[in-house]
């Protein structure tokens, strides 16, 4: 693995700048809103500051990793190989990222709609709900980046 | 996986704690802005030490599991011309990072005085020391330096 990190060819370097950047962009939306809706206990400006970290840096974070993914899966010639063929390591990134990103567009409309109630005083339930969400999309890509950068077999 | 299989997956998760980090700092430096009472100030306390933690984390599982990964897998040596790039730019990182936690340290210690003080409302001197223009100078370069390793680690010049 570490032979094939050392002789990638030059053109898959970009794209692969591309998945890296956007998920680590992800990682650290998750990190700072999680960490915001957890300490906020009730604060309406940290809620806020936690869901509109969420919104404004995993949306955009998560669109361009799965762009660079796609990228660099085209480049490796991933899409060539027969049907059941591709590592597991491969399969987990894909699960991991998409079954995430529809679990995060579920977090970012409960936690807006409890952004919205906060005017009227209700909608920390929602955000709780949104943190739970967003702890468990952290931790669920932490090991999408685990088997990333590990290939197990 | 073998070991060195696993101490890159530790390595690639530390360099993903690192960015997080800086990422969750921006994010403190843009509500510390618009920031002007020292209860206010004060409240982004916790949330500023975990991005710590990641920071530290990521510096630390970064440098030592790079230094392992360096003398451990064929084909790199640790005199390797990227590397020792990388090595230069850990420690720049770490000095700029280290001054930056400096200049926002102000904004804390002055919460802490108006608090001590009674003075619990909106402060224009508070405001000023929080908008520090050297320190988000400092992250910036913070941010660009970390850039540059990862474009180090990803096209490795030289190998």
């Amino acid at each position: 693995m570490s032979v094939l990190a050392a002789v990638r060819p030059d053109e898959w370097n970009f794209p692969l700048l591309v998945h890296a950047f956007g998920a680590m962009v992800l990682v650290g939306g998750l990190l700072t809103g999680a960490t915001a809706l957890a300490y906020a206990r009730g604060d309406t400006r940290l809620l806020r500051l936690g869901y509109w970290s969420l919104l404004a840096l995993c949306l955009p974070g998560w669109l361009v990793m799965r762009i660079g993914a796609q990228w660099i899966y085209t480049k490796e010639g991933w899409d060539e190989l027969p049907e059941g063929t591709e590592p597991d390591w491969l399969g987990v990134g894909y699960v991991v990222a998409d079954a995430g990103g529809l679990l995060l567009v579920i977090a970012l409309i409960v936690g807006g709609i409890g952004v919205y109630g906060l005017r009227q005083g209700k909608g920390s339930g929602l955000l709780r709900a949104t943190m739970i969400l967003s702890i468990i999309l952290l931790l669920a890509y932490l090991v999408a980046v685990w088997a990333m950068a590990g290939k197990p077999d | 996986m073998s070991f060195d299989d696993w101490m890159l997956a530790l390595h690639v998760l530390s360099a993903f704690a690192l960015v997080a980090g800086v990422i969750f700092f921006w994010v403190l430096i843009v509500e510390v802005r618009r920031t002007d009472t020292p209860e206010g100030t004060l409240r982004l306390g916790p949330l500023s030490r975990v991005a710590e933690a990641a920071v530290g984390i990521g510096m630390g599982g970064t440098i030592i599991l790079g230094i392992w990964l360096a003398f451990s897998v064929g084909g790199y040596d640790i005199w390797d011309g990227w590397i020792i790039a990388a090595f230069v730019l850990w420690v720049v990182a770490a000095e700029l990072g280290r001054r930056t936690n400096a200049a926002y340290v102000e904004g804390v210690k002055k919460a802490q005085e108006l608090q001590t003080a009674g003075q619990t409302g909106p402060s224009a001197e508070l405001l000023a020391v929080n908008r520090t223009s050297n320190g988000v100078l400092l992250q910036a370069l913070v941010s660009i330096v970390v850039l540059l390793i990862i474009l180090d680690m990803i096209w490795k010049p030289g190998a």
